[in-house]
């Protein structure tokens, strides 16, 4: 008995120094937390092509993202806003912003009935300016004709924890009114003119479902998974559109041509037919110039994979893919990492 | 419990006669030292980086109720509001229920009813914030916005708390919220307060003839009058540091509404919702003044509430025997 024992323990022993001592990479990240589904499942995926290297994500926000990777204490960083020249300077070298995957905001109310609403930014933008406060106002009237709006208050709802969705949204608004920007701006977080705040989509959505006449905005992806009504959008050449997966890769098709080298772009009010206005790219963090060759390496790999086979998982979770264009210029911004000048990426 | 009295101290300045005495009044020493230390640390670190803020805005910060973090102008008045009149409103429901409860656990109640009733108290007092919030959202306040508040506004309307549009989330649901919150708190230490006065002092107060009320009244409440205190404070401490359940249902508004109806924010709420996008150094410094400000607003209401306590029954009873 005490043989087999030892015996079994000895194995066990063996085994657990047989293991191969595989030199794992370890990639930490942080930022963003719109983009958190996505990349979960990106970083899980990518274990099976390239079993050397993990990545560890904490979504604490865009702005924890930009602090982190300023400091160097991450190896990447993710924001839903790009940085702005300011913060840029700040980092210790150059940082380049990779876009990934875009996502839409939507409007979403509570009516009797649920009809299909459309808006123009013009109506929006003086509704969370408090200038228009009833549905049957004669500004909205006029946009949805057959539609019965009821003499009722609109109550705005908006986020009220900081926010990329909340970005997109103010910067759509301050695009398209010209008050909005003077008066409220763009930001994660603003001074609201009217309206309750409610903690993430759930809480904007829980509250637009609790109180009739309640208008507020969500990602795409939480209206879709939670059959929120929403309202379509007239975009820059004039059409309305209603916000879909297709029509948010839309918007960054037509963002493509007057693509500034650094994806620094706002994909709000894009041309484009088919474009839906109140989109945005959400971006990678990483050092131009990476201080440590195999993490390096491995990162650019990554954001290869990442923007050519992990693009298919897009879909699935509710992100629009990039478009091709897109993509050609990524490839060429990848192949700009180094490690001491040296390309990290050359053989493709 | 630190919280009913202090206890006499029995020849606190003997000399320790042998060296494990001597081993635990090193290490009980340094356990105490530890905890105003980490006190101390905290002031200094938030005193550190609220420091921008301090610089930019000077007083100006407790006088301006403007929260603008795009333009970077940052005053306190709206969450130094909804804080105080939230707690204060959860401490008016939850005061005469807690400690309503408390008496009849300690002197009413049969027996056999007792710990069952205990250990639901103690189970409501684990239910994590999170629980209410959502459950505010989607219980508390279409139940008030549809029945509670068109009800109020009818009959009370005429009071400046009793008006505006139902929105059902505002100020109201976030103080009941605390208020369901801080009950178990207030009873459950109240009970151990009410078990803590000997039962000689009620049979003196039958002995005189006093009825049960009169008993209680006179000899149980005021007898353990500064551990109610404690149990009330603990409640307020959990009130105004609450942020969670807050959030989901104040409404988040900076703004100083008298109405009950509207929508108000509180300290902990600002920087549970705005400290992990906050990116400018000023506006993470606003943010951190905020929290150096609930710790003051924490401490001048406990003072305040001794205060009020001594100032009517002299210094602060031995309760335990």
């Amino acid at each position: 008995m005490k043989t087999a024992w030892i015996t079994a323990l000895s194995l066990l022993a063996a085994s657990a120094f047989a293991q191969p001592a595989a030199a794992q990479t370890l990639i930490n990240g942080a930022g963003a937390t719109f983009p958190y589904p996505i990349y979960s499942k990106w970083f899980d995926e990518y274990t099976k092509v390239d079993p050397e290297v993990r990545f560890n994500y904490q979504s604490i926000g865009s702005g924890g993202g930009i602090k982190q990777v300023t400091a160097r204490t991450v190896d990447f960083g993710a924001t839903d806003g790009p940085m702005n020249d300011e913060q840029l300077k700040a980092a210790p070298s150059e940082l380049l912003h990779i876009p990934t995957v875009m996502g839409a905001v939507v409007a979403t109310y509570n009516l009797p009935g649920s009809p299909k609403l459309k808006f123009t930014g013009d109506v929006l933008a003086d509704i969370f300016l408090g200038k228009i406060t009833k549905w049957n106002d004669a500004k909205i009237a006029a946009l949805n004709a057959g539609v019965s709006l009821p003499d009722q208050p609109i109550v705005v709802v908006h986020r009220s924890d900081g926010s990329g969705t909340t970005y997109i949204w103010v910067d759509y608004l301050s695009k398209i009114s010209s008050e909005w920007d003077k008066k409220v701006g763009r930001g994660t977080s603003v001074n609201w003119p009217v309206g309750l705040g409610g903690k993430g989509n759930e809480g904007v959505s829980g509250q637009v479902k609790n109180q009739p006449g309640a208008l507020g905005y969500v990602e795409l992806a939480y209206a879709v998974k939670n059959n929120l009504p929403v309202a379509a959008v007239k975009n820059a050449a004039d059409k309305f559109v209603a916000p879909s997966i297709a029509s948010t890769t839309a918007a960054a098709a037509g963002a493509a041509k007057n693509m500034p080298d650094d994806f620094r772009v706002s994909l709000t009010n894009p041309p484009g037919d088919e474009a839906y206005p109140i989109a945005s790219f959400t971006w990678l963090l990483v050092y131009k110039d990476q201080p440590n060759e195999l993490k390096g390496r491995a990162i650019a790999k990554f954001l290869w994979w990442m923007s050519h086979e992990g693009q298919k998982y897009a879909d699935d979770l509710l992100y629009a893919p990039l478009p091709t264009p897109v993509v050609k210029q990524i490839e060429a911004k990848i192949k700009q990492i180094t490690y001491q000048g040296k390309p990290l990426l050359v053989a493709r | 419990m630190a919280v009913v009295a202090a206890v006499p101290r029995v020849e606190a300045q003997a000399a320790p006669r042998n060296f494990g005495d001597q081993v635990l009044r090193f290490v009980m020493r340094a356990a105490a030292l530890t905890l105003v230390l980490l006190v101390l640390a905290m002031i200094a670190s938030m005193l550190h980086a609220s420091w921008p803020a301090m610089r930019a805005f000077g007083w100006r910060f407790l006088a301006s109720s403007t929260w603008d973090p795009v333009a970077e102008q940052f005053g306190a008045i709206p969450f130094v509001y909804g804080t105080l009149l939230s707690s204060l409103l959860a401490l008016l429901i939850a005061v005469p229920l807690g400690i309503g409860a408390a008496i009849y656990l300690a002197e009413l109640a049969p027996a056999w009813i007792r710990p069952p009733i205990a250990f639901l108290v103690e189970l409501v007092a684990a239910v994590p914030s999170v629980i209410y919030g959502l459950w505010g959202i989607f219980v508390l306040a279409p139940l008030l916005r549809v029945w509670v508040q068109p009800a109020l506004g009818k009959t009370l309307g005429f009071l400046p708390l009793f008006q505006g549009p139902p929105y059902g989330v505002g100020m109201l649901a976030a103080g009941i919220i605390l208020a369901i919150m801080i009950v178990p708190y207030i009873t459950a230490v109240s009970r151990e307060v009410l078990l803590a006065v000997p039962t000689s002092q009620r049979e003196a107060a039958l002995a005189l003839g006093a009825t049960r009320w009169e008993t209680t009244r006179i000899a149980v409440l005021r007898y353990g009058r500064s551990g109610l205190v404690g149990a009330i404070l603990l409640g307020l401490g959990r009130a105004l540091g609450e942020t969670m359940a807050v959030t989901m249902v104040i409404g988040n508004r900076p703004e100083v509404a008298l109405s009950l109806f509207a929508p108000g924010y509180t300290m902990a709420s600002v920087i549970a919702n705005e400290f992990a996008e906050a990116t400018s150094d000023l506006y993470l410094a606003a943010l951190i003044e905020i929290g150096l400000l609930l710790f003051v607003v924490t401490v001048v209401v406990n003072a305040l509430a001794r205060l009020l306590v001594w100032s009517v029954g002299g210094p602060v009873k031995v309760v335990r025997e």
